[in-house]
């Protein structure tokens, strides 16, 4: 590698004070978080006496066990159906080639990059028609239709690339349809389906525009969902806010470390085939 | 191209097929399809979510363009374009163009980690926490202040000049992780022969830059496009949570016009126009994007 020590300590110079901004907001909201209940500090100062118990007290506030039930529930409810819908949507578009595959892939691919506001509006009064609004399936049912488009559009991309040796040798042995996919394709497709999941879950989790709308009760939203009612409380609060939003990143951060590899590798791979 | 023969035999094959289709379909014409053509059938009627249903024609859309504070949505839906993709994706270039010549270890992953961070938070948490970095007592007046320049500190999300450039700052720091580990992900998989032949020469930064890295990751550069500008022209999150649109209409977007004429104002016809226009123009954007990318794949 020819590259001068000179750009090599520019470079990364450069990229040290990137990863500065782009830590430095968590780090402020972190401090503001101990700082005094109901107090203004400043951005960025250590608090005398940090207030670990403003975090008790965010907890108790904002009903964050119910919080983490409710989006749990939500998260359990959405992607497994996304999964198994899309799947054997795209089983039947993609490798079954029904007759109107072409037309069934267009019309899924039409709602891509449709945006969630084009339709919230009519989506709150069917769900009042439907008798559905600010239930558990307010946002559930909207959410895995919304996703459809993508992951529908995603196994398809699996199911194409498959050799068709697979199926025929099935079919001899007499397999049936649904057994062809549920004992021999659906294992096959395991790659793609854990990125799904993970996507899936990420987009759910902080999902607003539709818990905000759709569901009255903030404890029956998803984390985000409820963040912003949290916000709407506490506004004055500064440290309590601050507080409350930390808690609320936590479970994301850690799965994030956790999983950080497939996580970035499904955001991205999801990218590029959207 | 030649597609393997899955051809089903049968007619009972082909049901058995439409089956396989069937929840998703039934899902996705209730609660997608059918909500699609409600907001293109409500945009062209009067009605308050309650009472009688009277049909306007194109009424609602000479509304959306001549009230100032509806058509001035759709503009600040493109000056958000610049903070939300234009920059996220020039620099996040330049970032992994950089990373991929200086950072190729430990530093390079930590970097990708780092950056990717405010990518996987809620967008309202990135709109709190901001709005709150951004306060008169926030971070960033803090350290204006350190650097001797106290006089330009303000509430940035409250002044009529700075509050859309600063929800655009917002918008940079979400999306400029993002952009950049694609890119960087991307460059490791062209031939490093490009870039060692390119070096052997004593190639610059620079040239490296334009002739290699950027040709070759036309791809990526349209994906990062496609999902910044859809991000920008569909914001609502972070709108909503640190200015709700304010000061004035100054960082109001379609977004947050729509939930506010539907659920505040009870005006379904304009607030239904709005929505198809923004729906109208994410396509018209993003359409152009898509060829463009095609064409550099082939």
């Amino acid at each position: 590698m020819t590259v001068s020590r000179k750009e090599l300590a520019v470079g990364r110079t450069l990229l040290i004070a990137l990863m500065a901004g782009t830590i430095l907001p968590f780090i402020s909201i972190f401090l503001t978080a101990l700082a005094p209940s109901g107090s203004v500090p400043s951005g960025l100062d250590w608090p005398a006496h940090p207030q670990w118990q403003n975090f008790a007290e965010a907890f108790r506030v904002a009903n964050m066990a119910t919080l983490l039930a409710s989006s749990t529930f939500i998260v359990v409810a959405v992607v497994p159906a996304t999964l198994l819908v899309s799947t054997m949507a795209a089983f039947a578009i993609g490798l079954l080639r029904i007759p109107g595959s072409r037309f069934l892939l267009a019309l899924f691919v039409f709602g891509l990059t449709l945006p969630f506001g084009g339709i919230i509006v009519p989506l709150y009064y069917l769900e009042r028609f439907l008798g559905i609004y600010n239930t558990r399936l307010a946002i559930v049912l909207p959410l895995i239709a919304l996703y459809l488009p993508f992951a529908v559009f995603w196994m398809r991309a699996h199911f194409v690339g498959v050799s068709p040796e697979i199926s025929e040798a099935a079919r001899v042995d007499g397999a049936t349809t649904w057994q062809l996919f549920w004992r021999i394709h659906l294992p096959l497709a395991r790659a793609p389906l854990a990125s799904l999941g993970i996507l899936t879950a990420v987009w759910t989790w902080n999902q607003f525009l539709l818990a905000l709308v759709l569901v009255e009760d903030p404890d029956h939203r998803t984390m985000a969902g409820a963040l912003g009612a949290f916000q709407g409380h506490y506004a004055t609060n500064v440290p309590l806010l601050c507080a409350g939003t930390v808690l609320i990143l936590v479970p994301t951060l850690v799965i994030f470390m956790i999983f950080q590899r497939q996580i970035i590798a499904a955001l991205l791979q999801g990218a590029v085939k959207g | 191209m030649t597609e393997p023969a899955h051809r089903p035999r049968g007619g009972r094959e082909v049901r058995v097929g439409w089956v396989f289709v069937l929840p998703a379909l039934v899902l996705y014409a209730a609660f997608v399809l059918l909500p699609f053509f409600m907001s293109v059938y409500y945009s062209f009627t009067r009605w308050d979510g309650i009472g009688a249903m009277t049909w306007v024609g194109w009424k609602n859309y000479a509304t959306v363009f001549e009230v100032p504070a509806l058509f001035e949505t759709i503009v600040n839906a493109f000056k958000l374009v610049v903070f939300f993709s234009v920059i996220p994706v020039g620099l996040g270039l330049v970032v992994a163009s950089i990373m991929h010549r200086v950072a190729t270890g430990s530093l390079g992953s930590a970097a990708r980690t780092i950056l990717f961070l405010p990518q996987i938070i809620p967008l309202v948490a990135a709109g709190i926490i901001w709005g709150w970095i951004l306060a008169l007592p926030g971070m960033v007046n803090q350290i204006l202040g350190w650097l001797g320049l106290g006089g330009f500190a303000r509430a940035w999300l409250g002044d009529f000049d700075w509050a859309l450039p600063a929800v655009g700052i917002i918008g940079i720091w979400v999306l400029l992780g993002f952009c950049t580990v694609l890119l960087s992900t991307a460059m490791t998989k062209i031939d490093p022969a490009l870039f060692e032949s390119a070096r052997i020469d004593g190639t610059g930064w620079l040239r490296e830059f334009f002739s290699i890295t950027v040709p070759m990751l036309r791809q990526e550069i349209g994906v990062c496009l496609t999902v910044t500008i859809i991000s920008a022209l569909a914001a609502f999150d972070i709108v909503y949570v640190s200015t709700a649109g304010g000061p004035g209409n100054s960082t109001s977007v379609p977004g947050i016009q729509i939930y506010i004429l539907a659920f505040t104002e009870q005006r379904i016809g304009p607030a239904s126009a709005l929505a198809v226009l923004l729906m109208l123009l994410v396509i018209l954007v993003i359409l152009p994007i898509q060829r463009w990318t095609r064409e550099g794949a082939r």
